[in-house]
């Protein structure tokens, strides 16, 4: 195993590759610390991945399979390892971050003589889920582990599949009987409808996050990219517009100069006001004898004192400030003020997305990591930390091989974490939905952009929840399809928290009434094609106090529930900072013509390969980074993001030494 | 410290750095060297092409390159056949969109890209359309393109109907733009044109049965129909309440309230016996009229001029009969004056027992005051005036707004709307002082005018604005007939040239002013009172123009510098014989 090979001295190791753990890794290793960077999973990022459909569904089948099987801690031979006066600290082997996984498709199985080498499995169980759901009201959240611990036996399942095949033929013949005569119906389908078959073959053109999060075009992340220069290793799309479910109808937000001019919902009064409010909002620290009489007040209150109309503090407050109706004054005015420096600085709206989705801004982070020396090894974890009795710090870690690596400090992803180690165990979770749709929700003339939807409290109690449509523009889905994410913090299962809106926005066909249910009205909606719901912890609220482990182990959060990643890069420049006190935090890369090969052989041959490696990246050199960054048309997609993606999530190395 | 990247110096980079630019520019200068040699020495081949492209591509700025790149593909048009052509000028095409990379405000790129489209056997003009559209996407300013962008459109034939969708969709994305309004602003009239007025309504064609009717469409050619103008009224609403502080929305929108032409007439005849003079106003300044007068069926040889030497473009104009022609009052007399060039007449009888007559349309008839705003029913004025109104609530202070009111105001009621017009100019001055001047003058202009307005409706000759902080004078063509004229406790600092067509102007009381100089008071042949009390006249010389008018009798002078000086009793008797009356 190649793993064998690996250095015994670190100066850091990190066990994760989420966000935070990847920056962390490129910081140190940018300032010439020894990096070892870890992943149990065979993929990049965590909980911050992007997949593609087949590798969601061996996600999935791999969170089936946990759920299944709870492993226990197994306590193997490292006593060897082990000297005088030190102790043992062991992780967790199983990560329990993800639960409530529940999966609907409503794509019909097309006839059978497609080749599916893995699917049929993953199938057929989909497809009793389905069957159950439409048939049955009261199963509809029955989930996996219900679905695999109840008593559905492999031939039960086939009877169902059958009847669903039975069914889908009629279907199809009532929808051919509107068609001019084709001689060949499957090309007809595959235009027309979109099966399941489809979505597995296409699968590839998916790249489905687990985190939705969007970049503030002025935000934290964005800085760090381009003064990094990481913004090199990956190119992003313009979110085109920002709607919101307001009146049970999707509506375009007016947040920019040219969208209040052109909006049709507001008369030309609300646009003054509106534009009076949001110029205010934007130097609002200059107008403190403005704000003296509201200190107290709360951020709705303050617009209903600034007589702004229904409409507009409904489109300010959910979709501009994006912020609870009991929020304080100075959040909301902060909130709104941050969105607004963010427009125009790449387009009409404050918001960038990674080309390829989320789960390619760790790997840059890794891949600049690498670039300095930092070594990588996926599916491959840490057992146990070896703490040294008197100090109380941990010396070494042992690796999922048994090799002992010594290190001066341990960064370790949360989830990788006992829950005996906590001290606080109470923490927030996230409620995801991720829809794959066949229509944009929103009846603008362009279709292939990306747009927030804000979707406020349906009641008061319930939380406001976010959705990012992702169009194949975007590089995160097949043409024809759109990707839908919800996001919302959990106050049930994701399911019961976000199924009243999926089926509120989106046509949810099922099966029994499909043919009688075509109203021109259902016809307009998107009509869901297949449905993820999950919860995914988000352990943000915890500091250092919050674990009980050596004082040189550093716990990082997953991500958490906001749109942007400021959280996120703020703990890994904390951490740095407590790594390595005295440097900065990831300095701009020099130019590679710049850098002097003439150092001891060793280091002199790995730098010549990475500066090899990078030759394809750093053309353009002079390309100011902004410009880079303004992904102009989705031809021009980083090729970067595609190499990333193939090798780490298609073929898992093991080791990936530079 | 192990494993960290080491890296040059700045001053290691530099040193490199001036290298490489020291290379570069010796290789630059070598090809220059080589491509003028090649060009005294008459050679248009392919390797100067090759040369020249090596040069443009980093100094795309190099005219002469680009002339001796015309100079060759002119001379290769000569030998090679078109399908060589046509791919070598696709080529070219391709070489410029790099060159426009690198600096896409180039004067000679843009210029040889219009040659080389105009050359092309086969040009793809939606090909350059849409490389229009790429640069104009990045920089929506950036006029080489759109000079470009226009040519294209016209050679190709891109219709009206897409171009102005092309400046709906620039408009959507950033309204302050001046180039994509005024693109709109011409492409308007092409395609929603005003149909031609009703004969019935047309007040030219009802007082003057005679005039030919192609008089009347040429005022109505840069118009728009009224369906689209209240879009347009719509659109602009948009922009202006999206952001009030837009200029270039408001300029259209004065665009589109419009400034309607004056058709050329002749406004009035006056004649009179003293002197047996003829005067004519013309609805415009003119300048040199070629004019014919016919008395009782006579041509009359006279020569005509303007009012006051100072004034060669003058709406006035006049000239003296052959003595004796008129002076008997017991004739009666017509008269006709034709304006050759324009086909227009103006007759105007003289009666019995009559000094003078005249026969004119008057401010009012003509609603000579409303017409800066275009004819629109009033209606559609009336709800603009509210919606701007309404903008001024939310922003008090915006003087596009302030502005567009007071014009409004003007078109729908000028006398109504008198005092709230003096109270917004007020506003005006006070947030735009650095305008002051300027709304001073527009004030004084339309408290002129609705002086004007009132001295016609009260049918008197009598023209009185006092304590009005008039700063300039106008309209002075409408005062033709005015024997008093009463302008106290103004802001004036002189009495312009233009008095000089109050022809029949008998007292002048200009009191309480600052006038300093009195160009205007210029052979008028009734002036007999001038008050002159408490103004900024400092020199004798200055009160020289009154020498040329006869019947001067009266003049008052106190309370100005000039009354200081010595001798000043003696060299006025000498200078003004005919005044009895003079007040020091």
């Amino acid at each position: 195993m190649a793993a064998d090979n690996l250095p015994s001295e670190f100066d850091v190791i990190i066990l994760g590759t989420g966000l935070t753990e990847s920056v962390i890794a490129a910081a140190c290793s940018r300032v010439g610390q020894r990096v070892l960077h870890l992943d149990r999973r065979s993929y990049y990022a965590g909980n911050w991945a992007s997949f593609t459909f087949n590798s969601l569904l061996l996600w999935i089948e791999e969170y089936k399979a946990q759920q299944e099987t709870p492993s226990t801690n197994s306590v193997q031979e490292c006593s060897d390892q082990i000297e005088n006066g030190e102790e043992v600290v062991f992780l967790s082997s199983v990560d329990s971050s993800i639960s409530n996984l529940e999966v609907f498709s409503y794509v019909s199985e097309e006839s059978a003589d497609d080749e599916q080498p893995m699917a049929p499995v993953m199938y057929s169980l989909l497809t009793a889920v389905e069957e159950i759901n439409g048939c049955n009201t009261e199963a509809q959240h029955m989930d996996f582990n219900a679905c695999t611990e109840g008593d559905i036996d492999p031939q039960n399942l086939q009877g169902k599949e059958q009847t669903s095949q039975s069914h889908e033929p009629c279907q199809l013949k009532e929808n051919q009987k509107d068609q001019q005569p084709i001689t060949s119906p499957e090309k007809v389908e595959v235009k027309k409808k979109i099966t399941y078959s489809t979505l597995l073959k296409e699968g590839r053109r998916f790249n489905i996050d687990l985190v939705s999060k969007l970049l503030y075009s002025r935000g934290l992340l964005v800085d760090l990219l381009i003064k990094s220069n990481v913004s090199r290793y990956t190119e992003f799309k313009n979110v085109g517009c920002i709607l919101t479910c307001h009146n049970g109808k999707v509506e375009q937000v007016p947040c920019s100069r040219a969208d209040v001019f052109g909006s049709k919902q507001l008369t030309v009064v609300e646009k003054r006001m509106l534009m009076k409010f949001l110029t205010f909002c934007l130097e609002f620290e200059q107008h403190q004898e403005e704000l003296q009489d509201c200190t107290e007040m709360s951020f709705l209150e303050f617009l209903k004192c600034k007589k702004l109309t229904e409409n507009l503090q409904y489109f300010i407050l959910h979709s501009i400030a994006m912020v609870s109706q009991d929020a304080p004054v100075n959040n909301g005015l902060k909130a709104t003020q941050h969105f607004l420096r963010c427009l125009g600085r790449y387009g009409n709206t404050p918001f960038l997305f990674p080309l390829y989705g989320v789960g390619e801004i760790p790997q840059c982070f890794c891949r600049m990591c690498a670039v300095f020396g930092g070594i990588y090894c996926l599916r491959h974890s840490v057992q146990c930390l070896v703490v040294d009795k008197e100090t109380g710090k941990c010396k070494a870690v042992i690796d999922s091989h048994g090799q002992r690596l010594g290190c001066n400090y341990f960064v370790v992803e949360d989830s990788y974490i006992r829950d005996d180690q906590r001290i606080q165990r109470t923490y927030k979770q996230i409620s995801r939905a991720v829809v794959i749709t066949d229509r944009s929700i929103s009846h603008s003339e362009s279709d292939q952009q990306i747009s927030l939807v804000t979707v406020p409290p349906l009641e008061p109690s319930s939380p406001a929840i976010r959705m990012v449509e992702l169009s194949s523009s975007s590089m995160t889905c097949m043409p024809g399809t759109y990707l839908v994410h919800l996001t919302c913090l959990s106050s049930g299962s994701a399911h019961e928290d976000l199924a009243p809106v999926v089926s509120r926005l989106f046509h949810v066909p099922s099966i029994c009434t499909e043919e009688s249910v075509q109203g021109s009205e259902e016809n307009e909606k998107p009509v869901i094609l297949w449905v993820m719901y999950f919860n995914m912890r988000d352990t943000s609220g915890l500091d250092s106090s919050s674990y009980n482990l050596p004082s040189n182990v550093h716990v990082c959060s997953g991500p958490d529930d906001s749109l942007d990643s400021d959280f996120s890069i703020n703990l890994a420049e904390s951490v740095f900072h407590q790594l390595v006190p005295d440097e900065e935090f990831c300095p701009p890369a020099p130019n590679p013509e710049d850098i002097i090969y003439d150092c001891d052989q060793g280091e002199g041959a790995n730098f010549e390969n990475d500066s090899h490696k990078e030759g394809v990246v750093i053309e353009g050199e002079d390309v100011p980074q902004e410009n880079k960054q303004q992904t102009s048309s989705s031809e021009t997609t980083a090729s970067i993001g595609q190499e990333m993606n193939k090798y780490d999530t298609q073929s898992p190395s093991q080791v990936n030494n530079p | 410290m192990h494993g960290r990247v080491k890296v040059k110096t700045t001053a290691q980079q530099e040193e490199e750095k001036r290298k490489e630019r020291e290379k570069k520019l010796k290789v630059y200068l070598t090809v220059r060297d080589a491509i003028f040699k090649k060009r005294s020495n008459g050679e248009l081949d392919e390797e100067a092409l090759q040369l020249t492209q090596q040069l443009l591509a980093s100094n795309p700025d190099f005219a002469t390159l680009w002339n001796y790149r015309r100079e060759i593909l002119l001379h290769l048009e000569t030998e090679k056949e078109q399908e060589e052509m046509q791919k070598l000028y696709e080529a070219e095409l391709l070489f410029i969109e790099a060159c426009l990379k690198v600096n896409p405000k180039s004067y000679g790129s843009w210029h040889h890209r219009g040659w080389v489209s105009s050359r092309l056997p086969t040009p793809n003009w939606p090909r350059e359309l849409s490389l229009c559209d790429r640069c104009l996407s990045l920089d929506d300013r950036n006029f080489h393109c759109w000079d470009y962008r226009r040519l294209v459109v016209k050679m190709s034939g891109v219709s009206v109907e897409q171009e102005l969708q092309f400046t709906d969709r620039l408009i959507g994305s950033n309204f302050s733009n001046y180039s994509s309004w005024h693109y709109r602003s011409t492409l308007l009239p092409l395609l929603h044109p005003q149909p031609a007025a009703d004969p019935a309504s047309d007040c030219q064609t009802r007082t003057h049965p005679h005039t030919p009717p192609t008089a009347s469409p040429q005022t109505h050619r840069h118009r728009v129909c009224e369906e689209q103008l209240l879009k347009e009224y719509e659109l602009v609403q948009n922009a202006i309440f999206t952001d009030p502080n837009d200029q270039s929305t408001w300029f259209y929108y004065r665009w589109l309230l419009g400034r309607a032409e004056h058709e050329d007439l002749i406004s009035c005849v006056y004649v009179s016996r003293e002197g047996e003079r003829v005067t004519v106003v013309f609805s415009k300044p003119a300048t040199v009229v070629s004019l014919m007068l016919v008395l009782d069926g006579q041509p009359q040889r006279v020569e005509w001029r303007s009012v006051h030497p100072l004034l060669p473009h003058s709406p006035v104009w006049l000239c003296e009969l052959p003595p004796g022609s008129i002076s008997d009052i017991n004739n009666e007399h017509n008269l006709t004056v034709h304006w050759m060039e324009k086909h227009i007449q103006r007759d105007c009888a003289l009666y019995t027992g009559c000094m003078e007559s005249w026969c004119r349309d008057s401010a009012t008839d003509q609603e000579l005051f409303r017409s800066d705003l275009s004819v629109e029913k009033t209606s559609v004025l009336q709800s603009e005036l509210e919606s701007c109104t309404q903008l001024l609530e939310l922003e008090p202070q915006n003087k596009w707004c302030l502005l567009t009111i007071i014009l409004l105001m003007r078109a729908l009621d000028p006398l109504g709307h008198e005092k709230e017009t003096l109270a917004h100019f007020q506003t005006l001055k006070e947030v735009d002082p650095m305008r002051f001047s300027y709304y001073s003058d527009l004030c004084s202009k339309f408290m002129i005018e609705n002086t004007i307005l009132k001295m016609e409706y009260a049918e008197v000759r009598v023209f009185s604005l006092s304590n009005a902080n008039l700063s300039t004078m106008c309209h002075l063509d409408q005062l033709l007939l005015v024997t008093h004229i009463n302008l106290c406790s103004n802001q004036l600092t002189k009495l312009p040239p233009h008095l000089a067509m109050l022809q029949c102007l008998e007292v002048l009381e200009a009191d309480d002013n600052a006038i300093e100089n009195l160009d205007g008071l210029y052979h008028l042949a009734k002036l007999e009172e001038v008050s002159l009390r408490n103004n900024q006249i400092s020199q004798i010389s200055d009160l020289s123009p009154l020498a040329t008018c006869p019947t001067l009798s009266r003049l008052d002078l106190r309370g100005n510098p000039v009354t200081k000086s010595a001798n000043i009793q003696a060299e006025l008797a000498e200078l003004l014989p005919s005044l009895t009356d003079l007040l020091l």
